[in-house]
């Protein structure tokens, strides 16, 4: 059985750690936000600047001048603090974040990413997404296995144009999750969804990669 | 002393054209993220004085009815160089029938120029879009991270310790001290910069508030005429030197403007 939204977001969680300095992308991502385990301390950094993401207001707490990334209207948390987008980036490009958590529309075996252009359609832009993926100490991707239409997203070479290469460290996905071993210069399985298989994971994915000699459940 | 206060965006603006600052064609960086911490009068401002041809650097481009959309209605704008475009109907629109220009930058990428332009640091090498389109038709370099030289010296071209800096293809922060690929860019300067900050002094000294300073504190710095809209003005020396964001200097106008502080995504929870 592939894991849920909810679920992925769950597995995502568990790869924050007490003291981290964490960035979470917009959608999936942001909702990892809602499961930091208690008593451990993540600060959430939002890099349009603000250091220390609290819970969304309350109706009369709603201020203008503070917002998330994604625009949404926020609170700060004890012990925030506020800068300018050279400051916050300084933070993300200069390896000051421990964490990113962001989506994909691909990943190739070799770590590269793909989440910001689709060649014939609208382009949005690629906001601070090539910054955080060159930049952070560890980038988690969480995605959708396949497309919608069962298209391969976990591919050998990236067919869309790149936001990063060689840079994932971590894909979660609803069937599996797959860590690149740096050494191995490749991704390796490490963990299947319940009722998955180390073989209908593979039938359902164009990239090459090693498995664990234990792989384990994912724990849902 | 020259009085740099102005009662609204108009008298501010009134004199542009004959000093030369505002005419067609030219560049203009207006600050703010989304619809937060932007100059909703002196936008409203530019837009009244009817000049065209503009290239925009911000990160966004507003939505249809207010920010920078004012100006995509009117159609001054013939060039953005934004990291970010999602909300505006009219942009996609003039985008798709190449009425409008549009250079993506990475966001990092783009506070960075602006950062540089003001500090007169003409380009930088950054990891940020290496191996994307971002780095087509630009110079990229192999470097050592700066914290992976000895002592913090990485020496270009020569590394360290007496090793050559050969380009790894590693993105990932590894320890294998392999030199990474960087791309040059170029440092972003303007004409006229429009910022908006919470608190200013009469001299020009800016204090802002909250995620609405975004890239107004490196706009301030970034352009060889500067207006900043605030929300409240106090005479010089009631600021506290230490609290101060921008200092007066980068100043050239200021408007105390009562703004709207449109929210795009209002999510609240129960409570």
């Amino acid at each position: 059985m592939p894991l849920t939204r909810d679920q992925i977001v769950q597995r995502a969680a568990r790869e924050l750690r007490d003291g981290y300095i964490v960035n979470l992308g917009i959608g999936i991502p942001t909702l990892v936000a809602n499961h930091v385990p208690a008593g451990m301390d993540v600060w959430l950094q939002s890099e349009n600047g603000l250091l220390g993401i609290g819970p969304f207001p309350t109706e009369t707490e709603v201020d203008a001048d503070l917002i998330n990334a994604g625009k949404q209207t926020i609170t700060a948390r004890k012990g925030a603090s506020y800068f300018s987008s050279s400051d916050s980036f300084a933070m993300i490009r200069g390896g000051h974040i421990d964490l990113c958590i962001l989506g994909a529309m691909q990943v190739s075996q070799h770590g590269d990413i793909a989440n910001w252009m689709i060649p014939g359609k609208m382009v949005k832009g690629m906001g601070g997404a090539m910054d955080l993926v060159a930049g952070v100490k560890r980038v988690v991707v969480a995605m959708e296995h396949n497309a919608k239409d069962g298209a391969f997203k976990f591919v050998n070479k990236c067919s869309l144009p790149l936001t990063g290469q060689n840079c994932v460290h971590m894909l979660i996905t609803d069937l599996a999750v797959f860590e690149f071993d740096e050494a191995k210069k490749k991704f390796v399985l490490t963990e299947v969804a319940p009722g998955e298989t180390v073989q209908s994971v593979r039938a359902k994915t164009e990239a090459g990669f090693g498995v664990a000699e234990a792989v384990r459940t994912v724990a849902v | 002393m020259l009085k740099k206060t102005f009662p609204t965006a108009a008298d501010a603006f009134a004199d542009l054209k004959s000093k030369g600052v505002l005419r067609d064609g030219m560049t203009v960086m207006v600050g703010g993220f989304g619809l937060c911490g932007i100059p909703e009068y002196l936008i409203a401002a530019l837009r009244d004085s009817g000049v065209k041809g503009l290239t925009c650097v911000s990160n966004n481009a507003g939505v249809d009815d207010f920010g920078l959309g004012l100006l995509l209605q009117t159609r001054q704008i013939r060039k953005m160089i934004s990291s970010y475009v999602g909300e505006n109907a009219t942009f996609e629109k003039q985008f798709l029938s190449n009425e409008l220009e549009v250079e993506f930058n990475p966001q990092g990428t783009l506070a960075e120029r602006i950062r540089a332009g003001g500090a007169g640091i003409p380009a930088f090498y950054t990891a940020t879009g290496v191996g994307t389109p971002v780095a087509e038709g630009k110079e990229t370099r192999a470097f050592f991270r700066p914290g992976q030289g000895v002592g913090g010296a990485t020496i270009p071209g020569k590394g360290f310790g007496g090793r050559s800096v050969k380009p790894g293809s590693e993105g990932r922060a590894t320890q294998s001290g392999e030199a990474r690929e960087y791309v040059l860019e170029t440092g972003l300067y303007a004409d006229l910069a429009l910022v908006k900050a919470w608190k200013a002094d009469e001299f020009g000294n800016l204090i802002y508030r909250e995620t609405a300073r975004n890239f107004n504190p490196m706009m301030a710095t970034a352009a060889a005429f500067v207006i900043a809209e605030v929300e409240h003005i106090v005479p010089t020396g009631e600021i506290n030197g230490d609290a101060v964001h921008t200092p007066g200097s980068f100043v050239d106008r200021i408007v105390k403007a009562t703004p709207e502080k449109r929210i795009e995504q209002r999510t609240v929870r129960k409570g």
